[in-house]
């Protein structure tokens, strides 16, 4: 593109400019990603260069087997460590793209004598795509709205809090590369569709094929380009631009999606991917009727729409109803749980506990838009009706994208993440539209007269749809002309043509547009500023502040000082050195991917839920009295067990928080699991109100064991209350290790009993059993 | 020189390793030392027949008063004896740092125990038993009275000297010789939980017994009657140690020369102290077939083969075991393979069998509980993996058309491609 306006406009000085502001550009651009790069270090300088949470610590323990085994041993990996005794296929249900991404990084620098670890890899691959990410964002942003729009949004991306969260270093998760494949494939698909080139099509189903490597998300990709393709058919923006973006895309991106092993046949079963297909044939039905269009004589063309109409709906009919029999008789009904919890937003809750009970599936609160995309909410707005100025092929795009993720992250708080590239790119071209009007105005109100351009960058926005619109006006005869001149002229040729057609005119748009006061203007550029000002106050506050934490390491400031609790990492240290290799260990969920990666210790269930059933057996064993827990566990060849336990220090998200989970998961297996015996009068509570069954549980009592002995009340500070039962004691289980603020205590199953005792002592026994029934019954709550 | 140095190395390498090989199977289950405990001295020569059978079989009785000060099963934490006969119904209290917990410890860490009670027996003698789940007739003066089935020789008197001949049948508990004679019982009977597993009733009474002090008149029912006495009861635990409690020290006594008593004390005391009935199993192999090497994963559907050589304690050597019952689980979650293993009479079990269509983490599983013998239950875990992605088939023949299909739509495409481009 820039070849083409260099050589339309091509007096020197007009070149050096070019060349200086291509110069710079770049130079913004490198800032730009060392900016995204370095706010993102924030977890590194605060805490220490480690992976966070959960999922990345599966991520990083891939990435490790791929470093070691090769990328064939990935493919075929067996893991027999997690999902005991179920055992998982890593490489057919992992999307790779990550974990292939920072192997081959890693795998770069070794064989250039650079020996990093794959850790450090891992940990500094989201900073470096961010950076990638938000250079993506000034190639889309600049198809759309041109350079200076393309910056802004870059700059704002590099720092929207919302991506950030989920891209510090450390935070080595499919997030971080899938977000720059996202914003990349949709560079290329505008990129095509400005220039219907068939490279870039080839080019943007690779970079679909990237993404579908990295995240489910891709089939927000593959259903909102079908959606803009369909936009654009009905607004009568069809074009042989639109076909060569649209069509090559759905076949090589199925073709290559249906490689990776994760998604498969589901590239064509299953109903998230039949709108591209349907797309696809309402496209080429167009393409079709366009093409006889410029045949006929009007006449006749009416003549045929009629009986094509006819023929057409009768066909549309019958594949809506193949289409509906298929979706009928696929499983699940064509869509997947996720998904559907997408469309239906109660869905997940009504139907999949376990959905449900993740806190990034449940919908955001308002404060959070506030929190992760700030001023960008008041930005966008004026974002979208710059983009009606005029609209373009690209600027619709981009609305479209707004409107889409907008309403996914109403419905998700995990989707926030695909709503800030949109808000940044509004945004930026909002922020920039306006600084252009402010800055132009203000040179306008010099007495001298201009009427040269006043920027240099707001070239292209105007250009396209104003072709566009010529286009329109004369489209019969430009369709006949371009359909003419077809066949004959060599593929360049033509290219030139439609160049010409479409070339950058210099619209006369500068006198209509409005003019303001010099003040206002200033004033104006002013507000903008202070409000870019606390734009990025806020993100670097977010940075530092919100969204660094580690979630391993547990940071606490007291009137002392900073007070650290490394209470997880010192439990899976104690378990991989005082353990046997082959032991199991059991615990909710959320701490397999940990344990494994940390401990190196077989897992039961991990936080990959692909098993309902399983999943349900760790948590009926956890809501059971110890006896029937210890059988379920005994079963399953587990030796120890993991509670996290917040109430000595105060840390709310511990097992006892979770324990409704873990019921109700349970109860949706084993009915008699009840949810409402561990509520009391639907409150959930372990204080002297709680019930018995709850009271009696194995969760509360691996959490609660001696916890008395702390203070001598038993006072949870997590919970803020003292806690029901406080001297007991355990037959099946004993403790083994509690970390030093007791947020992990680690048991381990005892052996069957050498002996059977006899009834002599079992009578005794039994009755002190039954007396301390009948005591709980005069005071169930001792 | 080197080289004959090395072979003649390798060869003392090798006779080594026989020799410990041959050590090993040389080797019992148990060791030799016995402390027995006695209330009274005069019980050495009143029983010393039944001792003069241990120690005539190698072992090392140690004698101790029930109340020596000095008593210590353990010390620095290792065990001084490998086995307790506790022939002191009527002591309150052992001496030294023993008690009940001291013998029941002794139990859990894997050793053997004869106990025997008698009526009025102590406090102490029934809470070990009932401990080892067999329980004594609560009133502490009970005998067990039969008025058919006595000994012949005590006509006259309350008919407390029973016979008993309904014997547990078992060759490996009892000896493959049968016990002819009746054996005579004078004490105490006991019950034993039907659930609990790990106890059996070796020696019941007759269904005319019953339990109850012989002195006094009969107010209430007995509590125990008939052949739910037990006169006599093993229990093996679950770590395979052996104790036998008799509800009579005269069963051991020397008196009974013409009954059965003597063999039946030498063989259940082979049994309880492991010279009999001890099984061991090892060598646990198994490879794909065609190869030796064992693999640290197999694939599904492929063939394998198990075996494992399972030896019995014959008292002085290990000897093969033979039975046509054992069999191996391919388990995971439940057994998905459940089959007979065959065996070569020289003690090695094996088969082969095909791994089931289903990846996970298998077990195998050898669980072989026989009565009397001890029990061998081996696990060991092996993963199964799905195919490789090349262990696929390459080309299915139903998908012939389909190939055909997409390079022919290639091939006309491009001649329709050509012709579009180049016909004028």
């Amino acid at each position: 593109m820039a070849e083409v306006e260099a050589s339309t406009t091509a007096s020197g000085g007009d070149r050096l400019r070019k060349a200086s502001a291509g110069v710079l550009c770049a130079f913004t651009l490198l800032l730009i990603g060392v900016l995204a790069f370095s706010i993102r270090l924030f977890s590194v300088v605060k805490y220490e260069s480690v992976i966070h949470e959960f999922d990345p610590y599966f991520n990083y323990r891939v990435t490790q087997f791929l470093s070691k085994s090769g990328i064939y041993e990935f493919w075929n990996w067996f893991d027999d460590r997690t999902w005991y005794p179920l055992g998982r296929v890593i490489g057919g249900t992992v999307y790779p793209g990550l974990t292939l991404t920072a192997g081959t990084m890693w795998w770069l620098l070794n064989s250039v004598n650079i020996p990093l670890s794959v850790e450090t890899v891992c940990v500094f691959t989201a900073p470096i795509f961010s950076a990638n990410a938000s250079w993506a964002t000034y190639l889309l942003t600049k198809e759309a709205k041109g350079h200076g729009a393309g910056l802004m949004a870059a700059t704002i991306l590099a720092m929207v809090p919302s991506y950030i969260s989920r891209s510090v270093a450390g935070s080595y998760d499919n997030e971080a590369v899938a977000i720059f494949a996202l914003i990349f494939t949709f560079y290329l698909y505008v990129k095509t569709l400005n220039t219907g080139s068939l490279f870039y099509a080839t080019l943007n189903a690779l970079s679909y094929f990237y993404m579908v490597c990295s995240w489910g998300g891709y089939t927000f990709i593959i259903n909102l380009i079908p959606m803009h393709v369909l936009l654009c058919i009905i607004t009568g923006r069809y074009s042989s631009r639109l076909y060569i973006a649209y069509a090559p895309f759905v076949v090589l991106g199925t073709l290559l999606a249906a490689l990776v092993p994760v998604v498969g046949f589901n590239a064509v079963l299953t109903s998230e991917h039949f709108a591209s297909f349907l797309v696809f044939i309402i496209l080429h039905v167009v393409a079709l009727v366009y093409f006889i269009k410029g045949l006929l004589t009007p006449r006749l063309f009416k003549l045929a729409m009629t009986f094509v109409l006819t023929v057409g709906l009768a066909l549309c009919f019958a594949a809506v109803a193949i289409l509906v029999a298929l979706v009928a008789s696929s499983p699940t009904k064509g869509w997947s749980g996720r998904s559907l919890s997408l469309l239906d937003p109660t869905y997940a809750s009504k139907y999949i506990p376990i959905i449900a009970s993740v806190s990034e599936h449940q919908p955001p609160t308002w404060p959070s838009y506030f929190m992760d995309i700030s001023v960008l909410a008041f930005l966008v707005p004026a974002g979208i009706i710059s983009c009606f100025l005029p609209l373009s092929d690209a600027s619709s795009f981009l609305v479209l994208y707004l409107v889409t993720s907008v309403y996914f992250s109403g419905v998700m708080v995990r989707l926030m993440l695909v709503l800030a590239p949109a808000a940044c790119i509004l945004s930026g071209i909002a922020l920039s539209e306006a600084f252009n009007v402010l800055t132009r105005s203000m040179k306008f109100q010099r007495p001298r007269s201009d009427d040269g351009l006043p920027a240099a960058e707001d070239i292209t926005p105007g250009t396209s749809s104003t072709a566009a619109t010529i286009a329109k006006n004369g489209n019969i005869t430009k369709e006949k002309t371009e359909n003419v001149s077809k066949g004959r002229p060599s593929k360049k040729n033509r290219k030139e043509k439609e160049w010409v057609g479409s070339s950058p005119v210099r619209p006369g748009m500068e006198e209509k547009l409005c003019v303001l006061p010099a003040e206002a203007s200033a004033m104006g550029i002013l507000f903008l500023i202070i409000l870019c000002g606390l734009y990025v106050v806020h993100c670097v506050w977010a940075a530092a502040e919100a969204y660094s934490a580690p979630s391993i390491v547990l940071t606490s400031r007291s009137h002392e000082g900073l007070h650290v609790f490394d209470d997880f990492r010192e439990s899976y240290a104690w378990l991989r050195h005082n353990t046997e290799v082959d032991d199991k260990v059991a615990s909710w969920w959320d701490y397999g991917y940990q344990t494994t990666a940390m401990a190196n210790r077989t897992v039961i269930v991990d936080n990959n839920t692909w098993n309902n059933t399983h999943i349900a057996t760790v948590g009926t064993a956890m809501s059971s009295p110890e006896k029937a827990a210890w059988e379920i566990f005994n079963s399953l060849d587990v030796k120890y067990v993991l509670v996290v336990f917040g109430g000595l220090i105060g840390y709310p998200s511990d097992d006892i928080n979770k324990f409704l989970w873990m019921v109700r998961i349970g109860g949706g297996e084993f009915p008699h699991i009840k949810e409402e015996d561990y509520l009391r009068d639907g409150n959930y509570r372990v204080d002297a109100q709680g019930t018995p069954t709850m009271l009696n549980c194995l969760m509360y009592k691996l959490c609660y064991y001696r916890f008395v002995e702390t203070d001598g009340k038993g006072f949870d500070r997590a919970r803020r209350y003292e806690i029901g039962r406080k001297h007991f004691k355990l037959t099946h289980f004993e403790e083994v290790f509690t970390t030093h603020h007791w947020m992990v205590r680690i048991y381990k199953l005892k052996p069957q009993k050498n002996r059977i005792r006899g009834k002599l002592k079992l009578k005794s026994s039994s009755k002190a059993s039954s007396m301390r029934k009948g005591a709980g019954k005069k005071n169930p709550w001792q | 020189m080197a080289a004959l140095r090395l072979l003649l190395l390798l060869a003392a390498a090798s006779l080594l390793v026989v020799a410990s090989r041959g050590d090993a199977s040389g080797a019992g289950p148990r060791g030799r030392k016995l402390l027995v405990l006695v209330d009274d001295l005069a019980v050495r020569s009143s029983h010393s027949a039944f001792f003069g059978s241990l120690q005539a079989r190698g072992l090392d009785l140690e004698f101790r008063l029930a109340d020596d000060p000095k008593l210590s099963l353990h010390r620095y934490g290792q065990y001084l004896y490998d086995g307790l006969v506790l022939f002191a119904p009527s002591t309150p209290r052992f001496g030294g740092s023993v008690d009940q917990n001291a013998v029941l410890e002794f139990i859990d860490a894997g050793h053997d125990m004869i106990l025997a009670a008698d009526s009025s027996a102590s406090d102490l003698i029934r809470g070990i038993a009932t401990e080892c789940g067999i329980e004594f007739d609560e009133d502490p003066e009970a005998m067990v009275i039969d008025h058919i089935n006595y000994a012949s020789t005590e006509v006259e008197g309350d008919h407390t000297l029973i016979a008993g001949d309904d014997l547990i049948q078992s060759d490996v508990i009892l000896g493959s010789k049968k016990i002819e004679a009746p054996v005579l019982f004078r004490g105490i009977g006991h019950a034993v939980n039907p659930s609990n597993s790990l106890v059996l009733k070796v020696l019941s009474a007759s269904p005319s017994a019953y339990s109850a002090n012989p002195k006094t008149k009969l107010a209430s029912p007995p509590s125990l009657t008939g052949s739910g006495i037990s006169l006599v009861s093993i229990m093996q635990a679950r770590n395979n140690a052996r104790v036998l409690i008799s509800g009579s020290l005269d069963l051991f006594s020397n008196r009974h020369e013409k009954a059965g008593n003597e063999q039946f004390v030498t063989e259940t005391s082979k049994w309880v102290f492991h010279e009999r009935g001890h099984l061991k199993a090892v060598n646990v192999a198994h490879h794909k077939v065609g190869e030796t090497n064992e693999p640290s994963m197999y694939r599904i559907n492929d063939d394998l083969e198990y075996s494992v050589e399972i030896y019995e304690w014959s008292g002085t050597s290990w000897k093969p075991y033979v039975a046509d019952d054992v069999q191996i689980q391919f388990y995971m979650m439940s057994p998905y393979v459940l089959k007979n293993m065959s065996t070569d009479k020289k003690g090695l079990y094996s088969t082969s069998f095909k791994v089931p269509d289903v990846y996970g983490v298998f077990q195998f599983k050898v669980e072989y509980q026989r009565l009397g013998y001890t029990g061998v239950s081996l696990a060991k875990q092996i993963p199964v993996r799905p195919y490789r992605h090349n262990e696929y088939e390459r080309f299915i023949t139903s998908a012939y058309p389909y190939y055909a299909a997409s390079f022919s739509t290639m091939g006309a495409f491009f001649i329709f491609s050509f012709a579009y481009l180049y016909h004028k």
